[in-house]
C-alpha cells in the first residue's frame, strides 16, 4: 500500500515537476544567462553586463520604462475606480437573477479576443469614425477629429481590456460582506464615507489586490493594445523587446529588457502584497 | 448604500444611470465591430453605404467574403488546432497537479504551488522570448553536437502549443483545484471499503464528479488559447493562427472582412459561453 501511494505521489509529481522546469524555470535562466552576454565577434561572446548599461545610458529605453510602468499603474488606479462602484451595485444592490444576468453582462466582452475589443475602439476613435463622426454631426466640431494614436486612447483601451479582472475578484470579496454589518455601521452612527473607508474597503481588500496585480501586469505586458490605439511610436515597453528580437535581432539587448520588465512586474506585485499583508497564495489561488 | 438602508433620491438616480453608462461602455466597441460587418463599403467606418453580406459570402474581389479567404480560414484551422491540444494537454496536468495537491503534504508543498502559480504574473512577451531564446538553444546545441536539425525547436506550432501551454496549465489547476476541495473523500473511502482499488475508486467517483470542472477547464483553456497574442506573436513561425493573421492586416488597414471574423468569433465564444453555463448549472 504505501509503496502503491509512493508511486502514485511521484507519478503524480513528474508532470508538475516537468511543465516547471523546462517551460518556466530553465527558459527564464536561459533568457538571463543571454541577457549577460556580449557579443565581441562572429559566433563570440563574452560575460558582461553591457546589455543592462545600454539600457541604462540610453534616455529612450529607459523612459519608456517609466512610462510603461506609471502608465500601467494608472490604468489600474482607473480601473479599480471605475469598476467598484458597478462591482457594488451587482454584489449588493441587486438580487437573484438580475444579478447573475449583470455580472454575466460584464464577462461577455471578454469572451471575445482582445483584438476584436481594440479594433472596435479603432472604429470608435479614428479620424473617420464613429465617434468624430457623431461630433460633427451634433455641431459641437467642424471637421473630423482624429482621437487615435495617442496616450487617452492607450489609456481608455487597456482599461476597457483589463475590466473584468478587477469587476469579478470585487463581486466576489463584496458578496461576502454580510448586510448587518453595513446596517450596524449605519446604527452606530456611520456616514456613507465612513462606513465606505471603515468597514466595505477594508472587507474588499484582498479583491482589490488580486484585480489590482492581474490588471497591472496585463497592462505591462500588453502589446497589442498600445500598438494599435497608440500607434507605432506609442512607446510601450514590449514593443522595445518585440523589435529588440524580431527586428533587429538583438537578442542579448532584448533578453536584458525582458528580464527588466520581469524585475519591474515582480517588484510591483510584491510591493502591493507587502503593503496590503496578502499572500500570492490567497489572492490568486 | 444597500437597498435595506434609504437614500435620497437623486443618489439612487445617479447611481444607476452610471451602472447604465458602464454596460453601454462595455457594449460600445463590440457593437460597433458587429454593425460594420454589414457595411457594404471598403472601409470599417462611417458613411454607411447600405447593407450587405458580401464580407461573409462575397467571391470576387475586392470584397471577397470570409468564407472565401483562404489564408483566414487556414489560420482558423491553425488556431483550432492549437486550441484543441493546448486545452488537452493543460486540462491532463492539471488535473494530476489538482489531485497532488488536494491529496499529498510533502516537502516543499507550498514553495512547488506558489512556484506553480508564477506563470499567472509573468507577462506573456516574457515567457515567451524565454521559450524562443531557451529552445533555440537547444536546437543550436543539438545542430553543432550531432548535426541533427529539430524544426519543432524553431519557431512555429510547436513552440506555440509549448507557450501557450506554459500558463494555461496553472488556470486549468486552479480551476480543477476548486472542485475537488469541496469533494467528499469519504465517498471514495466507501468504494475502497466495498472493494474497489484506489485506481478503479477514482475513476468510477472522482473523476466523474469532477467532470464540469474538467469541461469548464478545456474550455477556459480553449479560448483562452484561441485568444492568446502576446506568448504567439513571439513564437509564431510560417503558419499564423488566426490572431496574428488578423493583427498583420489590422496594420495595413483593415476592411469590413475583419469585422465579419470578429463577429464569427463573437458568436462562437458566446456559444461556447452558454454550453459552459449549462455544464456548470448541472
Amino acid at each position: 500500500m504505501r509503496t502503491e501511494l509512493r508511486l502514485g505521489f511521484f507519478l503524480l509529481l513528474t508532470p508538475l515537476v516537468l511543465w516547471l522546469s523546462l517551460l518556466i524555470i530553465i527558459p527564464h535562466i536561459d533568457m538571463f544567462l543571454v541577457s549577460l552576454r556580449e557579443r565581441i565577434g562572429v559566433g563570440k561572446y563574452q560575460l558582461s553586463l553591457a546589455n543592462y548599461l545600454t539600457f541604462l545610458e540610453e534616455p529612450l529605453y529607459l523612459w519608456t520604462f517609466l512610462r510603461t510602468a506609471l502608465m500601467s499603474i494608472m490604468a489600474t488606479l482607473i480601473t479599480l475606480v471605475i469598476a467598484f462602484p458597478v462591482s457594488f451595485y451587482i454584489a449588493k444592490m441587486v438580487k437573484g437573477r438580475l444579478q447573475a444576468v449583470l455580472f454575466l453582462l460584464c464577462l461577455v466582452p471578454f469572451w471575445v479576443s482582445e483584438l476584436v475589443r481594440t479594433f472596435g475602439w479603432m472604429i470608435l476613435l479614428r479620424e473617420t469614425g464613429v465617434i468624430s463622426n457623431f461630433l460633427q454631426w451634433a455641431g459641437l466640431v467642424s471637421g473630423p477629429v482624429e482621437m487615435l494614436y495617442n496616450d487617452v486612447a492607450i489609456m481608455i483601451g487597456l482599461v476597457y481590456t483589463s475590466m473584468l479582472f478587477m469587476v469579478v475578484p470585487l463581486v466576489t470579496t463584496l458578496e461576502s460582506l454580510d448586510d448587518a454589518v453595513i446596517e450596524a455601521g449605519y446604527d452606530l452612527g456611520g456616514s456613507g464615507p465612513s462606513i465606505l473607508r471603515e468597514i466595505i474597503i477594508p472587507h474588499a481588500m484582498p479583491g482589490i489586490v488580486s484585480g489590482s496585480i492581474v490588471v497591472f501586469m496585463l497592462s505591462l505586458g500588453n502589446y497589442l493594445t498600445p500598438r494599435i490605439l497608440g500607434g507605432k511610436d506609442s512607446l510601450w515597453f514590449t514593443e522595445l523587446i518585440y523589435s529588440q528580437f524580431i527586428v533587429r535581432f538583438n537578442w542579448e539587448l532584448g533578453a536584458a529588457f525582458g528580464f527588466m520588465l520581469l524585475i519591474l512586474s515582480s517588484v510591483i506585485v510584491w510591493g502591493m502584497l507587502r503593503l496590503t499583508g496578502q499572500t500570492l497564495e490567497k489572492t490568486m489561488g | 448604500m444597500i437597498p435595506t438602508i434609504p437614500q435620497p433620491r437623486a443618489v439612487r438616480l445617479a447611481y444607476n444611470a452610471y451602472i447604465v453608462l458602464f454596460f453601454l461602455y462595455l457594449a460600445l466597441p463590440l457593437a460597433v465591430v458587429a454593425v460594420f460587418a454589414f457595411n457594404d463599403s471598403q472601409f470599417p467606418s462611417l458613411p454607411w453605404e447600405g447593407f450587405t453580406w458580401d464580407w461573409f459570402f462575397g467571391t470576387e474581389r475586392p470584397k471577397i467574403g470570409v468564407f472565401h479567404e483562404r489564408p483566414i480560414l487556414r489560420s482558423i484551422g491553425t488556431s483550432a488546432f492549437i486550441a484543441v491540444v493546448v486545452s488537452l494537454l493543460s486540462v491532463a496536468v492539471g488535473t494530476s497537479n489538482a489531485f497532488l495537491f488536494n491529496r499529498f503534504q510533502f516537502r516543499f508543498r507550498g514553495f512547488l504551488y506558489v512556484l506553480m502559480l508564477l506563470p499567472l504574473v509573468v507577462p506573456g512577451i516574457v515567457l515567451g522570448i524565454s521559450i524562443l531564446v531557451f529552445s533555440s538553444r537547444l536546437a543550436n546545441g543539438l545542430e553543432d553536437g550531432t548535426g541533427l536539425e529539430l524544426e519543432m525547436l524553431r519557431p512555429g506550432i510547436v513552440l506555440i502549443i509549448l507557450g501557450q501551454f506554459s500558463f494555461i496549465t496553472t488556470i486549468a489547476t486552479l480551476v480543477i483545484s476548486a472542485r475537488l476541495q469541496r469533494f467528499d473523500i469519504t465517498l471514495e473511502e466507501a468504494a475502497m471499503n466495498l472493494g474497489a482499488g484506489r485506481i478503479t475508486a477514482v475513476a468510477t467517483i472522482t473523476l466523474p464528479y469532477l467532470g464540469p470542472a474538467l469541461i469548464g477547464a478545456f474550455v477556459v483553456a480553449f479560448l483562452m488559447s484561441f485568444e492568446n497574442f502576446n506568448t504567439t506573436l513571439m513564437l509564431v513561425g510560417s503558419d499564423a493562427p488566426l490572431t496574428i493573421t488578423m493583427f498583420d492586416r489590422l496594420k495595413e488597414g483593415s476592411t469590413p472582412l475583419l469585422n465579419a471574423v470578429s463577429l464569427l468569433l463573437m458568436l462562437v465564444s458566446s456559444l461556447l459561453a452558454l454550453v459552459m453555463i449549462m455544464v456548470q448549472r448541472k
